[in-house]
Parts: structure tokens; sequence; C-alpha cells
């Protein structure tokens, strides 16, 4: 405990406990945690009102759809352009508590409400729509004020070449992240995947579901413009809510990888153990070899 | 109040059975049957209705389209044919006796013939038809502007709604619709008889059907048979003015 005082002065290193996330990025951070995962099921049940994705202005049952989610012959399928892949049991066609076949795209463990319920799904997914937008434009600005993005978001050109890149995801398949004070700041993967939720995946996905609405379509008719209609935006909305789970999955993996409770500690508490310096390894300097 | 402990508990334990997203589940459904968490929920659809409402201009129009970027096929949804007999007499004539009634809180109550629907100014538009399953169709429509209507019969400065009678039902329940008085004077409102230049069809809600481009499908009432302008619309029926909203809870305004 004692080592944080000084750590805004001194470089500090391997053990250390120091201050990690502001308090902004950490209301941010657990408010996203909980919006998303309920946007993202009660949007699987409006997505089982309708299973199918299509590109252009429109999109009916009597359209081509380029993906598709249903039953047939006794087993679900998820067919998407000209593969189609069976997955009976889980998509298209499963069982539900009761023991009754239901053959709704997603299963009810997935969705909210887990009984089919449009209605319910679009007043949870229509509410916390509103605090995504908002607690998006609050981080936004916050971060902005103090230089959250600019310090640790920034991107430099040097990150950007692909020896340095393909050097990252080395290390990173080698489960060798940095330790000492060179934990402190996000590496090249880490940078593209948050600047690419916080400003690519996060705007694309409220933009796409704007699109959708009609009132909205009147006012700002550049929504369709930009996103090539209505079918398409709903195409693109269901494809940025899918990266967004990525994120969340692999997310989850690299903090259990890269130790749960100190991790969770510093998102929860602001502070942040530095990983101490692999002992087998040569480092290349470590002043204030203090453990 | 033991008793009421050993319950949760086993509920608890009933719900990491099934894992941590079992959990998850059966508490966003308990909230979600909550009525004081529904209605923080449904604080949300309010805040859409006023904000949609103050980004967009009264007269904003839909996005109308080409001939060439029509649907093909024409989903039609809900109620395909009204299950009354004096629907289907009408039907067998063709509409010829048929009168839309307009009366509430007007100066002059009507009561109009289809010819004389046809014979009113006209305005035709090629839209999209948006479900709110998601599912959307591009379709042309013909028919004369609700507000040409409207100023006929002289609304009453208490008149808020518009309220639209239909011929079909669900059960029990007749369909009926309602929109404010923004969404009724807007100039692509209209009561279609045409349908991708043909008469409307049955399925489609023949002989007239609402067209509010503004909002979603279930707004679109079909089989108009009277229009009643009216101060409110939470004593009409089961209070929420539209057989969906009454029904299942969807929102009044669907403009999203």
């Amino acid at each position: 405990m004692s080592d944080s005082d000084d750590a805004e002065t001194t470089t500090p290193s391997g053990g250390d406990l120091v201050k990690r996330h502001h308090l902004a990025t950490r209301i941010w951070h657990w408010t996203n945690a909980v919006t998303l995962l309920v946007m993202l099921m009660s949007g699987l049940t409006i997505f089982n009102a309708h299973p199918r994705l299509s590109w252009g202005e429109y999109g009916a049952n009597p359209d081509h759809a380029w993906l598709q989610i249903g039953a047939e012959n006794g087993g679900g399928y998820i067919r998407v352009g000209e593969a189609q892949i069976t997955t009976t049991g889980v998509f298209g066609l499963w069982v539900d508590s009761e023991g009754q076949p239901q053959n709704r795209a997603f299963p009810s463990w997935a969705t909210i409400p887990s009984d089919y319920n449009l209605a319910d799904a679009r007043l949870w997914h229509f509410f916390f729509a509103w605090v995504l937008a908002l607690a998006l434009v609050a981080f936004l600005l916050i971060s902005l004020a103090n230089r959250h993005i600019w310090r640790d978001l920034r991107i430099r050109l040097s990150e950007l070449s692909p020896a340095h890149i393909w050097h990252d995801i080395k290390e990173h398949a080698a489960l060798r992240f940095p330790v000492g004070a060179a934990a402190l700041d996000y590496n090249i993967l880490q940078k593209l995947s948050y600047v690419g939720v916080i400003f690519i995946l996060l705007p694309l996905v409220i933009l796409t579901g704007l699109t959708m609405s009609p009132t909205m379509d009147a006012a700002w008719p550049w929504l369709l413009d930009l996103f090539g209609g209505r079918a398409s935006a709903r195409s693109l909305h269901f494809i940025a809510a899918f990266l967004l789970f990525a994120f969340f999955v692999v997310h989850m993996v690299m903090v259990v990888l890269a130790g749960p409770f100190n991790e969770v500690r510093s998102m929860v508490t602001g502070w942040y153990r530095l990983p101490r310096e692999r002992a087998e390894e040569p480092e290349p300097v470590s002043e204030g070899e203090s453990a | 109040m033991t008793d009421k402990l050993l319950l949760s508990r086993r509920k608890l334990i009933g719900g990491l059975g099934v894992g941590a997203g079992g959990l998850i589940l059966s508490g966003c459904d308990a909230l979600g049957a909550n009525e004081g968490f529904r209605s923080v929920l449904r604080s949300g659809e309010d805040l859409t209705y006023r904000a949609q409402r103050l980004v967009s201009d009264r007269n904003a129009l839909a996005k109308e389209f080409e001939e060439a970027d029509m649907s093909p096929l024409f989903r039609a949804n809900g109620n395909i044919m009204p299950a009354s007999t004096d629907y289907a007499a009408h039907l067998a004539t063709n509409f010829a006796d048929w009168r839309l009634v307009v009366d509430g809180l007007v100066a002059r109550p009507l009561s109009v013939p289809l010819a004389a629907l046809m014979a009113m100014p006209q305005r035709s538009q090629i839209t999209r038809h948006d479900c709110v399953e998601g599912w959307s169709a591009i379709g042309k429509w013909q028919g004369p502007n609700l507000s040409h209507i409207l100023s006929l019969a002289r609304l009453l400065p208490s008149a808020r709604y518009i309220v639209f009678h239909c011929a079909d039902s669900f059960g029990s329940h007749p369909y009926y619709e309602s929109i404010d008085l923004v969404d009724a004077l807007h100039p692509q409102s209209i009561l279609a008889w045409r349908m991708n230049d043909a008469a409307l069809p049955v399925a489609h809600g023949a002989p007239i059907r609402l067209r509010v481009e503004r909002q979603l499908g279930y707004k679109q009432a079909k089989y108009v048979m009277r229009i009643e302008a009216r101060e409110r619309i939470d004593t009409l029926y089961r209070g929420k003015g539209g057989f969906w909203e009454d029904d299942v809870g969807y929102q009044w305004y669907a403009g999203i």
C-alpha cells in the first residue's frame, strides 16, 4: 500500500499498487456491462419475431434473406447465403424447460424475457437504449476532459507497423502479458479493441438502431443514405451486436488469463497491482526492483 | 419470515443449478413482472416519444421511393378478412352502399361514400411499411389526405386525437387505432383506397386503410369504418389507444 503514494513521481514497477482507472471509466464500464447484456438478450427476442436478415431498403418473408434461422424436417438450422448448418437443440429448434419443442430462432435461456414477448422485449430494449447512448456520450465527454482518450487510447503510427502488431499477437498467443510499468499502457491489440468498440461498434449499433425507426428516417433522412436502407441497417445492427458479443467473450477470456482478481479489483476500486517482472527473462532495464 | 427466506434460498439454489445465465434470466423475468420496474422501463417510451417529436419537424416527410424500388410481393399481416356480416354484405356489393362515418368532436359530422373519397383531391406515395416484427415492404398508396376530410368535418378546438374504428376484430375485441393531431394533419397521412395501382385488396384493408407513414405497421389501421375525433383516448376500450397497445402493450407512439 505504501508504494502507491509516490506512484505519480517515480516510475512504478512490478508489485506496486497503482491507480489505473478513473471513476468515470469504472462507472461507465459497469453500466455498459449491464446495459449491453440487456440490449443483446432483448435484441435476440426482437430478432425472433422475424428471424431473417436482408440487404437493401426493404425485406420481408417473400424477399431474399442472406441470413435465416429456422426449422425444417424436424431440425433447426442457420443459413448464411448458400451455406447451412444444423443447429438442432440450440437455434431454430430446441426444447424448453417444460420439455416442449420450440421453433423460435434463439432459445429462452438467451433472451429477455425468457418467454417470447415482443412487446416486453421492446420495452427493455428501448429503455436501455437510452442508457447506452447517454452513457456513451457522457463517457466520451469526460474522457476527452480527463485526457483518458488522448493518454491511453490514442494509437501511435509506430504501433500500427505490421512488425509491432505481429509481435503483440505472438506475445498474446504465448500468454506473455506486459509486466511492470509497461503493464500501465494498453498494448496495440487492446487499443484496437477498445477504440473499435467505443468509436466504431457502439456508434454503429446506435445509429443503425435509429435507422430502423420510421420517425427517425423522416427526421434524419441521411440515416437511410448512410446505411443503404432499413433492411441493410437491420443487418448491420445485428452484425455490430454480434461483434460486441465477440468482444465480450474475448474480454472475459483475457481477464481470466491476466488474473481475474487484480483485473476486477482495478475496475471496481481503480487500484491495480502491476504484474511482477518475470525472473527467468532478462528485462531490458528494471530500476527499482524493490520486490 | 423464515419461510420466505427459505423459499428465496431455494430459488437461489435452483437458479444456480441452471447456471449464472439462468439466474440472470429469472432475475430479469422477475424484474419485468414488477410493476414499479415496468413503469421505469416505460419512462423510456415517453422519453422516446418526446425526443422524436423534438428532433422531427411536424411536416418532415417519410422517404418516398421510385416504382422500381417496390417490393415484388407485399406481405399482408394481421386480419386478412373481417368476420362481420356487415362487412361481408359491403364486400358483396363492392362497397356501393358503404359510408365512412366522421364524428365525435367535429362541428359537421360526415357520412362519406367511397365514390366521394375517390373524387377528393388525391395524394399518391410510394413508401416503406415497417412492421413491429422487423420486416418491411415498399408499396404505392393513393387516397385523399386525412387533413382534407378533417377540415370538411371541422375539428372542434377540444379535439386532440383521431380514432379509427375498424371492421375487423380479434376475438371479442374490435380493432382500432388512434393518432395525435400532428400525425393526423401530416401531409402524408392519407386514407388509401388504392394500393400498387389497383383497388385496395381485402387482405390489405379494403375499402380504405390509414397510412401514417412515420409510424409502425400496427398503426396503419385497415378496414376503417368510422373516424372519431376525441379529447382523450384513455376512456376508450381498454384505455391504451389501440388494439395492440391494449392487448400486448405495444407503444402507442410507434415511431421506433
